[in-house]
């Protein structure tokens, strides 16, 4: 038996040491929101967090995730409206969308490390593949949220 | 290359449903070969089943849902033919909700007066199941020969079922809401408008909403050819609304055919015979007998399957096997051999004549010579979902399936054929697609038949198969490998007096090879190349190919010329407008002959498929040791008009780095009988790192709607690679870019 914490939750699983968290995120969990692209790590449709860290579940075994705070895209938000979430609506971002959970997960991570990214850092952070190309409507979206994070908070 | 599909043919049909809702659309069924009609009249005799097409359903609560008869992949068809739909109808948007027609609906809607037939030209009654038999109307004859209803592809969700099926269908629904209240009233119909979601009798300022109409309204037929509203009354048509289809996919609840769960589900994993065509000799299932979870090895013709209760396990169980093959022949051909066939195809005897204009090729001497020979590459599409399908061969004989095509109904004819059965016998699930591009259209359904033969070995059992990344790239339909062979003859004046295309083809002749540039002596031919290596249209189809052959060769023309390329291609263009205008617009926006940084230099090409124009300048930095950084594009697009402009500026952008990633990295090749490449670390894909500035320019012409997921490819190799040739003298005639002694820049 492995016990992981996923979204908060304890799991349970009777699962091979070596299983990749990716499918047992997905098979085991039921949580289809985190996509198997390539099975090698190179794609990140698989990102999830790691204690807040952006890693690629697909090549990850469970066992090295045990006793650790582990996020998919379900558990970022409970109705889908985190920052980097509605500047995905406002800049109509994805368009198949699958790679879209993967490139939230990762831009998240990103800005909880460096609010203010700039298109370099973010092209240097974010590696994931996009087919649809849906590049240019991140960047603008991540360009948004890096420009609100720079603004003073202004009180009513 | 044509894709070839059964036709489809509609009626417009209009009644009251069970829930009490007007419900006005049109009924498809799949005409399939003369032989098969007997199975549509089989079908149709059941009194309340047809297949689905395109319908509007009004509530007596007034909302308006949109039934979509294609499947979601990303284009924004979902927000596009419903605003088409809405805005004929004159439905309040904040009412209009949208459904996916499932491909085998039935419609238990109960009687509905069907109004006219749209059919395919040329067609005779005999070509119809009984029960439509005497009820085609000419006027409509033409126009069903754009239905393909259910395939998503061919940029056409919006030019045809937009075009021909929302705007029809909610205009006769507007018609027939406005002749109940006008009946009601006891005013003529005429003296009646519409206006968000209610019918208003101007003269006393009466109205009703929709929903209070629609018990009424059902005891009409829907007109043959109700009034379309011209462009200058649009209010919702031509405005970006944001698409429906958003906001399921930033939270990760849009199912996916990955995302199926059913109980007692399985998992397969399998091997395919690595050459095409190829067949499984044997294989010994010891290796992974007693491990955990593995269920039965399933042998196909083709292939091993693994079946496991967790798909990590059936995947590292086929891993284990030591399958044996039968090549059937192929298992030594390679690269070289298909280009070395290319080659002596265009030098032999035996090319077909595609097209004749003028003098032709007796037109070759009058004036210099320029010629150049030019080469692409087989491509795989790599969508980001890899191929899926979930299958269920119940105890009963019939088949489920689950699975995101671009085609519902072609998907249930296909697995019906596999396993044999009649269509009622099965039922098909659409679901949205990772990801299209060409690889989910109907022809090129390898993962379902793997699906279903596995799950005919484990009858009661839902088995879900999952082609990894690797299967996904070595057993494609690949967009060809295609050489052509140009020949032009210059006047004084530097300008084409003939122009002569020899090119290679896997199927028959190319329309996208014919040019709208005006020459009068042309010809084109064929040379036919087959191989054993499968392959299917891809984002744009011939497009991808003749487009970087026709507009790097008529930069060489330029070049021979000594005029400027946009410049030459304008008095090419003299006597189209339209396209002279996109050219134009794209050169302005560019700055094109203004100055650029050192190491720096522009090119352009324009392209016109899917009745849409597009024109690029691309600008390039090449930098020490030849990296080449593409670092800004900008684009002119001529599709008519755009039903939803942001929409379609997305399927520009998305088609402009489609056709980067084809042109800059990627190229599919063979030896010993088989694809090399395997993942994205030998097929590379452009990343945010290398994506460069992308600015569309729409422009609105009178022009028919065109299509936007495709058009923005073509143009895109030709004006980089003409940029290319423009900073270092080197002419690119092949793709992909990085054979050229360049380096790919990662930002």
């Amino acid at each position: 038996m492995i016990q992981l914490k996923i979204n908060g939750q304890t799991h349970d699983l009777d699962v091979e040491d070596d299983a990749p968290l990716l499918w047992v995120i997905r098979d085991e969990v039921g949580l289809t929101g985190t996509k198997f692209g390539c099975g090698i790590a190179q794609c990140g449709a698989c990102t999830v967090h790691i204690d807040g860290n952006a890693q690629r579940s697909c090549v990850t075994p469970v066992s090295s995730v045990v006793g650790k705070e582990i996020t998919t895209i379900e558990g970022i938000s409970a109705n889908g409206n985190t920052p980097v979430q509605q500047a995905w609506i406002d800049h109509q971002v994805p368009q198949c969308g699958y790679c879209q959970s993967g490139m939230i997960m990762a831009v998240t991570a990103l800005l909880k490390e460096n609010p203010h990214p700039t298109d370099e850092d973010l092209a240097n952070a974010i590696t994931n593949i996009c087919r649809c190309g849906t590049y240019p409507r991140i960047r603008s979206a991540v360009r948004e949220l890096a420009q609100k994070a720079a603004a003073p908070v202004t009180t009513p | 290359m044509t894709i070839q599909m059964p036709s489809r043919r509609m009626i417009l049909l209009g009644g009251l449903g069970v829930t009490g809702a007007l419900v006005v659309g049109s009924v498809a069924y799949v005409a399939w070969p003369r032989s098969n009609i007997a199975e549509a009249d089989a079908l149709a005799a059941k009194p309340n089943e047809r297949f689905i097409n395109n319908w509007i359903k009004i509530a007596q609560d007034d909302t308006v849902t949109v039934v979509i008869p294609h499947c979601d992949m990303g284009t924004g068809i979902y927000t596009a033919l419903p605003q088409m739909a809405a805005e004929e109808l004159d439905a309040d948007w904040t009412k209009v909700k949208v459904e996916a027609a499932p491909p085998d609906s039935i419609f238990a809607n109960g009687p509905l007066g069907e109004g006219f037939i749209l059919s395919t030209q040329n067609m005779t009654d005999q070509d119809l199941p009984a029960f439509a038999r005497g009820m085609v109307s000419n006027t409509f004859r033409t126009l069903a020969s754009f239905m393909n209803l259910q395939v998503t592809g061919g940029s056409s969700a919006v030019r045809a079922t937009g075009v021909y099926g929302m705007r029809i269908a909610g205009a006769a629904a507007r018609e027939m809401l406005i002749k109940a209240a006008a009946a009601r009233w006891n005013v003529d119909p005429s003296a009646c408008v519409t206006k968000a979601s209610r019918v208003v009798h101007t003269a006393s300022n009466r109205s009703f909403g929709f929903g209070q109409l629609v018990a009424d309204a059902a005891t009409y037929s829907p007109s043959a050819s109700p009034r379309l509203k011209p462009k200058s009354e649009y209010t919702l048509v031509g405005k970006s609304i944001p698409r429906v289809d958003i906001p399921k996919k930033v939270n990760g609840t849009t199912n996916y055919g990955l995302d199926v769960v059913q109980p007692g589900m399985l998992y397969a994993a399998l091997r395919i015979a690595p050459v095409f065509g190829g067949k499984l000799k044997s294989v010994d299932s010891g290796p992974i007998n007693g491990k955990r979870g593995i269920v039965k090895t399933v042998r196909l013709d083709d292939a091993v399957v693994v079946v496991a209760d967790r798909y990590w396990r059936a995947r590292d169980a086929v891993a284990a096997l030591d399958p044996q093959w039968d090549a059937q022949g192929n298992g030594a051909v390679t690269s070289g051999q298909i280009a070395a066939r290319h080659d002596a195809a265009l030098k032999g005897d035996d090319l077909k004549k595609d097209m004749n204009k003028g003098d032709g090729a007796d037109a070759l001497n009058r004036g210099r010579l320029v010629e150049a020979t030019y080469n692409v590459p087989y491509l795989s599409h790599a969508p980001m979902e890899p191929l899926n399908a979930t299958a269920l061969w119940h105890d009963d004989g019939t088949l489920e399936v689950w699975s995101g095509t671009q085609d519902g109904l072609g998907s249930r004819a296909f697995c019906a054929k596999v396993a044999n059965l009649g269509m009622d016998k099965v039922t098909f699930h659409l679901l949205p697609m990772g990801g299209g591009f060409g690889r989910r259209l109907p022809g090129y359904f390898n993962f379902l038949e793997h699906a279903v033969r596995t799950a005919m070995a484990l009858p009661g059992k839902p088995v879900k198969l999952i082609y990894t990344r690797d299967q996904d790239m070595q057993h494609d339909y690949y967009r060809p490998n295609v050489t052509s062979r140009f020949r032009a003859a210059l006047d004084a004046h530097g300008m084409p007096v003939a122009w002569l295309n020899d090119y290679t083809t896997d199927s028959g002749a190319n329309n996208e090879a014919h040019i709208v540039y005006g020459i009068d002596n042309q010809a084109l031919r064929t040379a036919k190349v087959e191989t054993h290596i499968p392959t299917g249209p891809w984002r744009s189809v011939e497009a991808s190919w003749h487009g970087f052959f026709i507009e790097t060769f008529v930069d060489e023309m330029a070049h021979a010329a000594n005029i400027d390329p946009v410049e030459y291609r304008r008095r090419l263009l003299k006597d189209a407008p339209r396209h002279l205008n996109v050219l134009n617009t794209v050169a302005e926006k560019a700055g094109w002959g203004s100055p650029l940084g050192p190491n720096r230099a522009r090119g352009v090409a324009i392209f016109e498929c899917f009745q849409t124009i597009v024109a690029h300048v691309a600008e390039i930095t090449l930098g020490q040791g030849g990296v080449l950084k593409v670092d800004r594009v900008v684009t002119a697009v001529d599709a008519g008009m755009a039903v939803n402009p942001d929409g379609m500026k997305a399927q520009i952008e998305g088609g402009i780095i489609y056709g980067l990633s084809a042109a800059l990295n990627q190229e599919i090749t063979i030896d010993k009988g088989a694809v090399v490449q395997a993942n994205f670390p030998d097929f590379e894909v452009v990343r945010l790192a290398d994506c460069p500035q992308i600015e569309v320019h729409l422009l609105t012409s009178d022009a028919p709607l065109g299509g936007a997921g495709e058009p923005g490819v073509p143009p895109l190799a030709p004006a980089v690679a003409n940029a290319v040739f423009s900073a270092t003298g080197q002419r690119i005639r092949s793709l992909p870019l990085k054979n050229h002694n360049l380096t790919i820049a990662q930002r």
